[in-house]
């Protein structure tokens, strides 16, 4: 979602310490997203979200029958699909699956559909960086499309920090490539809390936190998107 | 999830539907739905609508060493997955008979009519070839799967470019998109499946049956063909038998809908290059956003990232400093190491007891030590094989290594060896006796 610093003139908003920028703040851009309405078949919904170049297809079934091995008494077994483009999916597929699923769970309100199960098929269309964090949007959106009941909603954002300290919020592939270290929040949209966190690389605990406030800046962005797209797709009942 | 049966006036009221030559979508009985080609950001991606079916198709490429029996040719690839993705039907990780049909399928279409100049593909002979690989994701299931995977993959194969390759010697050099131009692969033909459905023990017939239709079809032939009307091939299946006369009108039919079906193809892959050329934007995120009213797009907006760094001081200084880390591990008793807080653990009082056991069996040892001192030298013959478990039991004793509390590593190892020192003497005495006794 987010491009590479932009030239110093192009940014100047009143809020920028001169000095700052230097220090390593680089505000940051969202690249565009997208949320077009799921297309109307038996699956219950299918929105796409894709920050630029990296988007999800996302489809959710349930609540629904689910298998006596897999079924859980008090609540719904969620489940979470995520198949890559090439190849069958493998270990960073699983862990993916795994963190998604964990975030969908400390929301979806599964008590309310005890003994069902909900699934979340990810298939990914293409991948140009920020990944996982479009996977959680969509998945969100899929959630929020299908009915399923949520305490809140949630977002993923991705940071990147760069070599020389900077930030960079969304970053493209190539980017992620190249930082110092790669950080994935998933945030809710109620209190604007961590819900979960993947990194990869090397960080200072100042630095954690400086993508975590970045992180929640760029949450409201993410949520007004998600409230907007979603007034468009019901405005044509 | 399982999939919802079709209930018998379903099947009655579509069977009475065909007889009438209706169809449920209003087409005609050789119409084909809305074929719909787009292109992805990425070469060799693309995704395929046959009216409600979707397929995704990626082509992507790597250098392997040949197979043994065909050293100079290329290897192809083809993969059609059926994800949860289209019907909650379709389990994941389970080949169904289905799944392997169509890829069976697939293969016969694509591979073995040599659409692809597989030679092309060799770069050192015996040694590197280009494997390509073809994936297929089945979006969203309304029947005729085979004939959409099967456009996907030859639109994802003419669309696809790989990286060039250069051979100088031994050296293999492949060149980065940047460097130079990457180059599509050669594609001899591009043949196309046509599905045809019988009903009614091949009385009726219907071409591109969607979902509801292939439940209660008694039969289905696949021909696959090229422009030039040269059949790649053709599949049969459901058990019904067909006339000779069926099967001939049914390759003409074929050969007209794939005439149209490798224009549009090829009006979509010039239409694509052209936007890539002139340097707008393409890839599905570009078009899904104008095709449809009640999606929603937001360009790329700007965030006020300036005041992170303060906001992460405030927080790290209201944060409470992290608790000291023990890093010495303690030892409480000896052969126990404890890191980090906790209890104390009650492992040492077993240690004890066992430390009283091991006494014992110096004790033990002593004494047998007592009575070969005791022996006289008649037994010579005997020590020989007395001395081999003394010697056993030493071995033990230095493969054993006992903590000390408080001790580091280092001291503990000199421990041991002293105590092997110790236990040096232990043994002297007795082949001194040994000595002694082959002296007597």
């Amino acid at each position: 979602m987010l491009r590479e610093a932009p030239p110093a003139n192009w940014w100047a908003g009143p809020g920028v310490p001169g000095g700052s920028l230097a220090a390593g703040s680089v505000p940051a851009l969202f690249r565009v997203l997208h949320c077009p309405p799921p297309k109307q078949e038996v699956r219950e919904a299918s929105p796409t979200v894709s920050p630029g170049d990296t988007s999800v297809l996302a489809g959710v079934y349930g609540p629904a029958e689910v298998k006596v091995s897999k079924e859980i008494f008090n609540k719904a077994t969620l489940e979470v699909i995520l198949r890559p483009k090439i190849g069958l999916p493998g270990v960073a597929e699983k862990s993916r699956e795994r963190l998604i699923r964990n975030t969908c769970e400390a929301v979806v309100l599964g008590t309310l559909h005890p003994r069902t199960s909900i699934t979340v098929v990810l298939q990914v269309i293409s991948d140009a960086g920020s990944l996982l964090a479009c996977c959680l949007n969509a998945a969100c959106m899929a959630l929020v499309d299908a009915g399923v009941p949520m305490r809140a909603l949630f977002c993923g954002v991705t940071c990147a920090l760069n070599s020389d300290g900077t930030l960079v919020l969304d970053p493209t592939a190539k980017q992620e490539k190249e930082a110092r270290a790669v950080l994935t929040f998933a945030l809710d949209s109620v209190e604007r809390k961590l819900l979960m966190s993947t990194t990869k690389g090397l960080y200072s605990d100042a630095e954690l936190q400086q993508c975590l406030a970045a992180a929640q800046a760029a949450s409201q962005h993410i949520f007004r998107f998600y409230r907007e797209s979603l007034q468009r797709r019901y405005s044509k009942s | 999830m399982k999939e919802t049966p079709l209930s018998n006036c379903e099947r009655r009221f579509l069977l009475r539907a065909i007889e009438e030559k209706k169809r449920l979508d209003g087409r005609q009985t050789y119409d084909y739905r809305n074929i719909k080609i787009s292109f992805g950001t990425d070469y060799g991606c693309c995704i395929v609508e046959l009216g409600k079916t979707r397929v995704l198709g990626q082509v992507s490429c790597e250098l392997v060493s040949p197979k043994l029996n065909r050293a100079t040719e290329g290897i192809l690839f083809f993969n059609l997955e059926l994800s949860q993705m289209a019907a909650p039907a379709f389990e994941p990780g389970r080949q169904s008979d289905l799944l392997v049909k169509l890829n069976r399928l697939l293969e016969r279409c694509l591979r073995n009519s040599k659409c692809i100049d597989t030679e092309s593909l060799c770069v050192v002979a015996g040694e590197k070839v280009w494997q390509i690989r073809v994936d297929l994701h089945l979006l969203n299931h309304d029947g005729n799967i085979i004939d959409a995977a099967s456009i996907a993959a030859i639109v994802a194969l003419c669309h696809f470019r790989r990286p060039d390759v250069s051979v100088q010697g031994d050296e293999v050099t492949l060149y980065t998109p940047e460097e130079r131009d990457p180059v599509p692969l050669s594609i001899h033909h591009m043949p196309i499946c046509v599905s045809f459905a019988f009903f009614q023990q091949g009385t009726y017939l219907l071409v591109d049956p969607n979902e509801r239709e292939e439940r209660v079809m008694d039969g289905l032939l696949v021909i696959a063909m090229n422009k030039h009307r040269e059949i790649c091939t053709i599949q049969s299946s459901g058990g019904i038998m067909l006339l000779k006369d069926q099967v001939l009108r049914c390759s003409k039919i074929a050969g007209v809908k794939v005439l149209e079906i490798t224009e549009l193809i090829q009006k979509a892959l010039e239409n694509d290059q052209k936007v890539r050329k002139e340097g707008g934007k393409f890839g599905f995120a570009e078009s899904i956003a104008s095709q449809r009213i009640t999606a929603f797009k937001m360009e790329k907006a700007p965030i006020d990232t300036s005041d992170v760094e303060e906001k992460a001081e405030e927080i790290i200084a209201e944060a409470e400093p992290p608790s000291e880390v023990v890093s010495n591990p303690v030892l409480w008793t000896p052969g126990t190491a404890q890191i980090g807080e906790g209890i104390e653990n009650s492992w040492g009082d077993l240690e004890d007891s066992e430390k009283e056991e091991e006494d014992e069996d110096g004790t033990d040892e002593a004494i047998i030590l007592d009575s070969l001192k005791m022996d006289t030298g008649v037994e010579v013959s005997n020590i020989g094989s007395q001395d081999a478990p003394i010697v056993l039991s030493d071995s033990e004793e230095e493969e054993m290594i006992i903590l000390e509390p408080d001790k580091n590593p280092k001291k503990i190892r000199t421990q041991t060896i002293s105590a092997k020192q110790e236990k040096a003497p232990s043994k002297k005495p007795v082949k001194k006796r040994k000595k002694k006794r082959a002296a007597n």
